[in-house]
């Protein structure tokens, strides 16, 4: 089980959060003058990298505010944690070689 | 080139030589220069895919490349269960005609798959649940696919184990029936389609990592390997979990998040449970051969390419399986595992044309890959060898998420916990 540092009740159980996928998506400033298909990637296309992963979380059971994580979908490590709004921490992306087909 | 049939005589044969002169189920050749198609991912889907190529269509000058051993990722990480029972009628079309061929498949490979249609018990515990079950039942049955309800002592006489008492902590007002589904061998699966493709002339080229692709002009010229550079006029990404990672070095995304899915197996005790009991709660059981229960669960909450689950899963999942089935309170757990799923945001298969010429995707199976099997391998081999999608999958392609012709199987896909 992940221990999660919230940045704003503190270190707590896995069980407590929900995540909610990839982070950094920006909705398109000006959703009727684009594309299907460019409203489609903002929509439903996703990055599901195998390696270093930039998400957003909530603290469901507890504060229920949002922030993000940067985590490793391979280790589950956690390599950074920090709040709405603020820009991807620079981190080297992993070695991730190993299990899988 | 001819293999041996297997057969009772066979067997005997073998049996009085001490075994000692079984041929191999398949040749392990080293990779040609070039192919008419590549199939990345020899599990369950690519292997069926090759077969299907070579015995429908034709086309034998086939390899099926993996990263690891053919049959090692899902189709040997799943719980077995076969069955059509899903919402849509473009479903239900690919999900039932895949369930019939699993009722012949075993002829047809020359391979025990073992399979056992010992039905599918999908159980209802609220009124909300009763209406979702009714709208299925009535949606299969308008396209002509057995499905059945039940009423809460008919459930009582086919799964004894079931508690039924009205002061259940999850009572049980019916269920929803398909005696055609059942459960498989899963190995037996990947096994049976490698030998039939082997023996029609298909290469399964082993731990033979795909590194990236060579693109010119916007089509696919070959696949870049750990065993080095081998051409082909068509690639068929089948790769599952992984196919995210794959789309990214033929420089696309796709609508699919890989997440875990766990199951579990306990020891083996004696007969008591001959049909496969599943729950929205969630859970789902049912005894193997051996006499084991095998436990599925749901999808595991972030993303991840792990191959194993989170303990507070388990934990829900045995607390819900023992709140319905009490009698297994006692049954210790022998392993459990994960695999990594790609889920598509509307948890349908997704397959068809990707942006490069040439390249064709089949993925986003998630939590329905086992089933699936057969149909699907054969619906894409038809677009692999046509350049056009069988009209089984073409409701199922890429395209259908800008158009917004989505195909929501949430409800019926095993995957409980709506995603996202």
């Amino acid at each position: 089980m992940l221990l999660i540092e919230c940045p704003f009740c503190g270190p707590r159980a896995e069980v407590e959060f929900r995540c909610s996928g990839e982070g950094h998506i920006a909705r398109p400033e000006t959703p009727e003058n684009i594309s299907d298909e460019a409203w489609a990637d903002y929509v439903y296309m996703r990055t599901n990298p195998k390696g270093l992963h930039f998400e957003r979380w909530m603290h469901q059971h507890g504060c229920r505010r949002w922030f993000c994580v940067a985590r490793d979908t391979v280790t589950h490590k956690i390599r950074a944690i920090y709040k709405l709004g603020e820009a991807k921490p620079a981190l080297d992306e992993p070695k991730t070689e190993g299990e899988g087909a | 080139m001819p293999r041996p049939r297997y057969s009772i005589f066979s067997l005997a044969r073998n049996a009085l030589a001490y075994h000692q002169n079984w041929t191999e189920a398949w040749r392990s050749p080293a990779p040609k220069p070039h192919y008419k198609v590549i199939i990345v991912g020899a599990g369950g889907h690519g292997l069926s895919t090759a077969y299907y190529l070579a015995k429908e269509h034709g086309i034998t000058d086939v390899a099926v490349l993996d990263k690891g051993w053919l049959g090692g990722g899902n189709v040997a990480r799943n719980t077995t269960i076969v069955r059509s029972d899903y919402l849509f009628g473009e479903s239900i079309a690919l999900y039932d005609k895949s369930l019939s061929m699993w009722h012949d498949l075993s002829r047809e490979l020359n391979f025990n798959t073992m399979f056992s249609p010992r039905g599918i018990v999908k159980l209802i515990h609220n009124r909300d649940g009763q209406r979702e079950a009714e709208r299925r039942f009535n949606a299969l049955r308008l396209a002509g696919v057995d499905s059945e309800m039940l009423t809460p002592l008919q459930v009582k006489r086919l799964a004894p184990m079931v508690d039924i008492s009205p002061g259940a902590a999850h009572p049980v007002l019916g269920a929803t029936l398909q005696r055609r589904g059942g459960i498989a061998r899963h190995d037996a699966v990947a096994w049976g389609y490698a030998r039939a493709a082997d023996a029609l002339g298909v290469d399964m080229i082993q731990h033979c990592e795909v590194t990236g692709f060579r693109i010119e002009g916007g089509r696919v010229k070959g696949v870049e390997t750990v065993q080095g550079f081998i051409g082909a006029d068509a690639v068929a990404l089948v790769p599952a979990g992984h196919v995210g990672v794959l789309a990214a070095k033929a420089g696309f995304r796709l609508p699919i998040e890989s997440v875990t899915m766990q199951a579990m197996v306990s020891e083996p005790v004696k007969p008591c449970l001959d049909t496969v009991v599943m729950s929205p709660i969630p859970f789902s059981l049912s005894q193997s051969d051996k006499g084991e229960f095998v436990f599925g669960m749901s999808t595991e909450p972030y993303n991840s390419y792990s191959q194993r689950g989170t303990l507070p899963h388990i934990e829900e999942i045995s607390a819900n399986a023992v709140s319905v089935l009490p009698g297994l309170s006692r049954l210790r757990m022998l392993r459990k595992w994960g695999g990594v799923l790609d889920v598509s945001r509307d948890v349908s298969p997704i397959m068809g044309r990707t942006p490069v010429e040439g390249m064709y995707v089949n993925c986003g199976w998630g939590t329905g890959g086992f089933k699936s099997i057969p149909g699907s391998g054969w619906a894409f081999s038809h677009m692999i060898a046509q350049d056009r999608p069988h009209d089984l999958m073409l409701p199922f392609g890429l395209d259908r998420f800008a158009a917004g012709a989505l195909i929501d199987e949430h409800a019926a896909s095993g995957s409980f916990e709506a995603f996202k």
